[in-house]
């Protein structure tokens, strides 16, 4: 990162294992047996904006469609409304990459707040076409908790690309 | 001279005809899903997939139950044993009684000349997890077409109805819960035997008559059962209890409000009921080909018995 920059570490290149293990801790996550789904985040969403920003010609469009199809199979609804949505918030993750670096962590989570809230209300309307009622604001809650997670999650994520001191100094 | 930039730029398509690419196989994904149906077999492929992660969700939960189970004490569990125990006996009265009227029902039905109700087949299965979907009612149980769950089966708890499989997976299956607005069930009203139908009402968590007459007889505490007229479910399996209803001069149809009987959104053992066998298949039409080919059988055999 050029003069500026908050990030200090060069960090090594990210694994795909890396990658792949992040993206099945996160699916792990929101398939637990949460007793309120609309006041839970969505991990996978956070994950994939957090690898579309730091890695994005690793992680894009494809990636997020793919796992978009597995998140809808898996809570059974409508194949193609998580694809949706997690295809629009890669590409706006990919477009603000360049940008997002340069904030500091609670500008970086307005950001991803927006992001998220983009995505929600993209399932959302994909459910009222589908002919459901409007299920109330709570479901907000969701994305703007995944936001206020965004510091966590992307310090938790970056440890394995971090060097050690020592490395460092050589 | 046309400038192009050098392969080390190249990212394939821009990210814009990329999202245009995604999206659009996402939307012929959902018309293909929502109207035709025709994507079940990638879902269940994806749900194959998926099935591992789910499972594994769902342990950290078991261990917690198996935990705290080891730790309860001895007091609670001779308590516990005295109430089951009091229970049993109130059960076994209970049922005496239910076997004895089953026994008269049935010799009745044999009067009446009516088909015999034959015995549901009941299957235990555990509740894996709810569908992270905070709009439809539904829950996926550890059963699925490799047990032999069939869509459309009725799913029970101890108590009532808790809805019907919709969806059969190889290793799990999907069930809509009564309280699903898409799902219905027809019921009758233990009082009186007044047929209706009762829909899901959604976020409310509750269940409502609709299309009931403004004046229909119907009061608040009453048992609704299922009717058994669907094919679906069979008759006599508790529904919901009435807690409330609204008549309004302006509207012709009443609204009746009634909370399900049986653990909807708590419990994890549920029954899956299939009931193939009890009912017996829709009569053919009469077809005047073959009518006339046994009357031809009939006639010659009574020619033979004539020789």
């Amino acid at each position: 990162m050029p003069f500026g920059s908050r990030s200090e570490h060069i960090l090594r290149p990210a694994r795909a294992s890396t990658i792949a293990a992040s993206f099945a801790v996160a699916l792990l996550l929101n398939f637990l047996p949460w007793k309120d789904l609309r006041l839970v985040p969505d991990f996978v969403a956070l994950v994939l904006t957090f690898w579309c920003v730091r890695q994005p010609r690793l992680v894009g469009l494809g990636v997020a469609w793919s796992v978009g199809l597995l998140v809808d199979a898996g809570n059974g609804v409508l194949l193609g409304q998580h694809a949706l949505a997690y295809s629009v918030l890669a590409f706006l993750a990919i477009w603000l990459s360049r940008r997002i670096l340069w904030f500091g962590p609670m500008l970086q989570a307005t950001h991803v707040a927006l992001m998220l809230v983009v995505a929600q209300s993209l399932v959302l309307l994909v459910r009222i076409a589908a002919g459901d009622h409007f299920p109330g604001w709570a479901v907000y809650t969701s994305p703007l908790a995944g936001a206020a997670l965004w510091p966590l999650v992307s310090w938790l994520l970056v440890l394995p690309q971090r060097r050690l001191e020592r490395e460092q100094s050589i | 001279m046309e400038h192009t930039p050098p392969p080390f730029f190249k990212r394939g398509p821009a990210p814009l005809v990329r999202l245009f690419f995604f999206a659009s196989l996402s939307l012929a994904l959902l018309v293909l899903d929502a109207r035709f149906r025709y994507a079940e077999g990638l879902r269940s492929v994806l749900a194959l997939a998926a099935y591992p992660l789910q499972r594994a969700a769902t342990a950290p939960v078991d261990l917690l139950g198996a935990v705290g189970s080891y730790f309860s004490t001895q007091a609670q569990l001779f308590e516990e044993n005295a109430a089951l125990r009091a229970k049993n006996l109130a059960l076994a009265q209970a049922a005496q009684r239910y076997e004895t009227a089953e026994a008269e029902a049935a010799q009745l039905r044999r009067l009446i000349g009516a088909a015999e109700k034959l015995d549901v087949k009941a299957t235990p299965a555990e509740i894996l997890y709810a569908g992270r979907d905070p709009y439809s009612h539904k829950v996926f149980i550890n059963l699925g077409a490799q047990q032999g769950v069939k869509p459309g089966s009725p799913v029970a708890d101890e108590a009532g109805v808790v809805g019907q499989v919709t969806r059969v997976h190889p290793l799990v299956s999907e069930v809509t819960l009564v309280t699903d607005q898409d799902h219905a069930v027809p019921i009758q009203v233990v009082r009186n035997g007044l047929r209706a139908i009762a829909f899901g009402g959604g976020p409310s968590g509750m269940l409502e008559l609709r299309f009931t007459a403004g004046n229909a007889e119907i009061q608040n505490g009453d048992r609704l059962v299922t009717s058994g007229i669907d094919g679906t479910y069979p008759a006599g399996l508790p529904v919901a209890t009435v807690v409330r209803i609204e008549r309004d001069a302006e509207h012709s149809f009443a609204r009746v409000v009634c909370r399900p009987i049986a653990g909807v959104d708590r419990g994890r053992f549920v029954l899956v009921l299939s009931d193939e066998a009890a009912r017996p298949s829709r009569p053919e039409e009469a077809q005047p080909g073959k009518e006339r080919r046994s009357d031809k059988v009939r006639r010659a055999r009574s020619k033979e018995k004539d020789a």
